[in-house]
């Protein structure tokens, strides 16, 4: 008990926050800021799994979270039967294309030796592919962007229920690690910080521009969801119910029956709202637990010894007989698959796929602080980071508006500083974040709650 | 004729806009070399420390012109310059002062650094948009045009006209002077060779009697002129928007490590590699073509190799391919 006493203050403190803001905002904020935190708990779970279990710098994770969101596109959405006979079977050549240009320059990079030959080898395969891809791709994106480009204009997905398509998410994610780690993980940390950081621009760039594959920029709105719809709620007889029994000490105070009636639509209304956060607030706590002793299990393991061996003297390991490009390959792997199913999940509770606001403010440098301020290297240090953190970059402007009025109360109403800094006040969060990011990393390099190496 | 059609076409359309990114992103990439070689890390606030500068420029510049202050034909810009550096460097050696040189005494790892430039990213990022907001901003006054298209036309009698911005001739120009300012500073005086010592060999210049606080303080007295020079073109020459400039930053890490990080030349050549990959590969050729070849052969389709939607993802390529078969840079790094 005492072992994990910092741990249980610190998670009271952080709930005590929010409580505060369901009662003096409203529950439903309070409710969304915490499906926010447990999203951003999650992404932070798998960069920490990189960065604090093996030292590896991921600058990538808005690539991955992006990817997460598409698989919720891929997998749930109901496919475009037009699209499909318009280029489904080109876009399947397509992928046959790309397979056997992979499989040639594997066969190509083991059967000859390193030499100029192979590498005039590997380029003219890939030439060739590229240019027999864009000969039958060409024409049948074209096609299905044409089909009804207000709807649909793209392939549309497998139309499976919507969590299934975060497991998908996971395996992308993990799927494009796998790849980016063979290239950029030989890199020296700061390196891969960039090379990974690219990459994920990449990524982005792709999704937002291959209209065929989720619309792009237009996004794609409506996506299913786990948990019922308000609207269907509202007329749900058990619901009503049970709204009515909740108020009744409320309700019976209200002698018309008109009135009454009123009264309780409107707070079936709210209460509707409330029910479904609360159902996805549900979901989303289930994988943080999952995820929280899965890696909890994973960190206090002879693995998770093995990689704070890596991390701490990769030659010392290496030495051991430890193969540590390999285990490199695997954790970053692990970690990017974690922050795809909460690229999924985000996508989820907003319902919707916005491939434009995949930025890297918010979804990697953001992500990073919370790593950092959390704690490096501990799992409950990752989750509150991602709490604490969250919480700030929401709250930030109704506190500095708070502040600026409490100091600048002297000043007249006209005052153009005044002014001036009442609208900038959303601005304040970045500054916020960035001194909070500062003061840890000086006074408390470790994070609010430090990693704890357990002797066994 | 249809050669020379084609020339021109090809210099108006990708070359001198691949010259001015090219001379934009290579001051950048400088500043990011430099900071690399000499303090070591990987300064993440690159992109927003360049706004900051130029956001003083822009302050200045309308405070400039509401006093009737200008240069006649040159933008009012250039006027501003000086004290927007001087407010720059003010500003760096803030930082350093109460941020960097805590780590670098403790001798901290690069990934630690990178990560509190990170911090300074958020803050400077915060400071611009209090202060001037995260609009976008035109600030560019004077001649705009020094050849206009239908002057060229009527001048040579070509099909194609040639268009040079004010602001392309003056990018081209002020880079020029200042890298090779720069240059010789480095190699031919006896401060800039001591900084060259400090970041080959840290220990060995110390041993020599080289002052590591002047060394640093150096290092950002030229970061500062570079990135406010780089952000102010970039500035007259686009727009000055705090969020692209942010993004600026990525083209300038791709064009610091493709030269070779921690050697400045090859950070210079670097950002003209990026800048004429990415303008090259975006071009759509159909009219080049139609130029040069005979009739028959004449190209229905774009001939574009990739969409200009791609334009940021053909630099991040042409450094993932670097790192994959040439890691230190196409020019040796880590020798400033």
């Amino acid at each position: 008990m005492k072992k994990y006493l910092n741990v249980i203050v610190a998670y009271s403190i952080m709930l005590a926050l929010i409580i505060l803001v369901g009662i003096f905002q409203s529950w439903s904020i309070a409710l969304s800021i915490f499906n926010y935190c447990m999203i951003s708990a999650v992404m932070t779970m798998g960069a920490n799994i990189q960065w604090g279990y093996a030292g590896l710098i991921n600058f990538g994770i808005m690539g991955y979270a992006a990817l997460g969101g598409l698989a919720v596109v891929l997998v749930s959405v109901a496919p475009v039967p037009e699209a499909w006979e318009a280029g489904g079977l080109n876009m399947m050549v397509c992928i046959l294309v790309i397979a056997a240009m992979v499989f040639s320059i594997r066969y190509v990079l083991k059967k000859i030796q390193k030499s100029k030959k192979r590498n005039y080898f590997v380029a003219g395969i890939i030439i060739v592919g590229l240019i027999l891809l864009r000969m039958i791709s060409g024409p049948a994106i074209e096609n299905i962007e044409a089909v009804n480009p207000a709807k649909t204009g793209f392939l549309g997905g497998l139309g499976m229920p919507v969590l299934f398509s975060w497991i998908v998410g996971g395996f992308l994610a993990g799927g494009l690690a796998y790849v980016v780690g063979k290239i950029a993980l030989g890199l020296r940390a700061d390196y891969l910080a960039i090379a990974t950081l690219l990459i994920a621009e990449i990524v982005v760039s792709v999704i937002k521009h291959e209209d065929w594959l989720a619309r792009g920029v237009k996004n794609v709105i409506g996506l299913k969801r786990p948990v019922p719809y308000e609207v269907d709620l509202q007329s749900t007889p058990w619901f009503i119910n049970l709204v009515e029994k909740f108020n009744s000490g409320k309700l019976n105070l209200i002698k018309s029956v008109a009135e009454k009636q009123e009264v309780l639509k409107q707070l079936v209304i709210d209460a509707s709202s409330i029910y479904v956060k609360l159902c996805m607030a549900g979901l989303f706590l289930s994988v943080v637990v999952a995820l929280l002793i899965i890696t909890q299990k994973a960190l206090y393991s002879p693995w998770g010894r093995k990689m704070r061996a890596i991390r701490d003297n990769e030659e010392a390991a290496s030495a051991m007989g430890k193969n540590i490009v390999k285990e490199h390959l695997l954790i970053f792997i692990l970690g990017s698959a974690v922050v795809g199913i909460a690229g999924a999940m985000m996508v989820t509770n907003d319902g919707l796929f916005t491939p434009g606001s995949y930025r890297p403010m918010r979804y990697t440098f953001v992500i990073w602080v919370m790593v950092i301020v959390g704690g490096t290297g501990n799992n409950f240090g990752a989750i509150l980071g991602g709490f604490f953190v969250w919480f700030l970059w929401v709250q930030a402007a109704p506190i500095a508006l708070f502040l600026i009025n409490l100091f600048t109360s002297h000043l007249p109403e006209t005052n153009a500083l005044r002014i001036h800094l009442i609208e900038s006040a959303p601005y304040f969060r970045f500054l916020m974040i960035g001194i909070g990011l500062l003061v840890i990393m000086r006074y408390r390099p470790q994070g609010i709650l430090p990693e704890k190496i357990i002797k066994q | 004729m249809d050669f020379l059609n084609a020339l021109i076409l090809l210099l108006n359309y990708t070359i001198i806009p691949a010259l001015t990114y090219g001379s934009q992103l290579a001051l950048g990439a400088i500043f990011v070399t430099l900071i690399y070689g000499v303090l070591r890390f990987a300064n993440f606030a690159t992109g927003d420390m360049m706004s900051f500068g130029t956001m003083f420029a822009v302050l200045l510049t309308y405070y400039f012109q509401s006093l009737g202050i200008g240069l006649g034909v040159l933008p009012t810009a250039l006027l501003t310059i000086p004290f927007a550096i001087v407010m720059m460097i003010l500003y760096m050696l803030t930082i350093d002062k109460f941020v960097f040189s805590y780590y670098r005494i403790k001798k901290s790892p690069p990934v630690q650094l990178a990560m509190v430039s990170v911090g300074v990213m958020f803050v400077t990022q915060a400071i611009i948009r209090i202060i001037i907001g995260p609009f976008d901003r035109r600030f560019l006054d004077g001649e705009k045009f020094i050849l206009k298209a239908m002057e060229f036309k009527e001048m040579t009698g070509l099909n194609e006209g040639l268009t040079i911005k004010s602001t392309q001739l003056i990018t081209i120009i002020v880079t020029l002077i200042v890298v090779s300012i720069m240059f010789w500073f480095l190699n031919k005086t006896k401060t800039g060779t001591s900084m060259r010592a400090y970041s080959d060999n840290e220990d060995l210049a110390l041993l020599s009697g080289i002052d590591p606080k002047r060394v640093v303080m150096l290092t950002w007295i030229i970061a500062g002129v570079l990135a406010t020079i780089g952000g102010v073109l970039y500035g007259l020459d686009k727009s000055y928007k705090p969020f692209v400039y942010f993004n600026n930053m990525l083209p300038i890490f791709a064009a610091a490590i493709v030269g070779g990080i921690g050697n400045p030349f090859g950070a210079f050549l670097g950002g003209y590699v990026v800048a004429f990959g990415e303008i090259f590969i975006t071009y759509a050729y159909k009219k080049f073509f139609t130029y040069i070849l005979p009739e028959s052969l004449a190209p229905d389709s774009l001939m574009q190799l990739l969409s200009t939607d791609y334009k940021f993802a053909v630099s991040f390529s042409i450094l993932v391919i670097v790192l994959l078969f040439r890691p230190s840079g196409i020019f040796k790094g880590k020798i400033l």
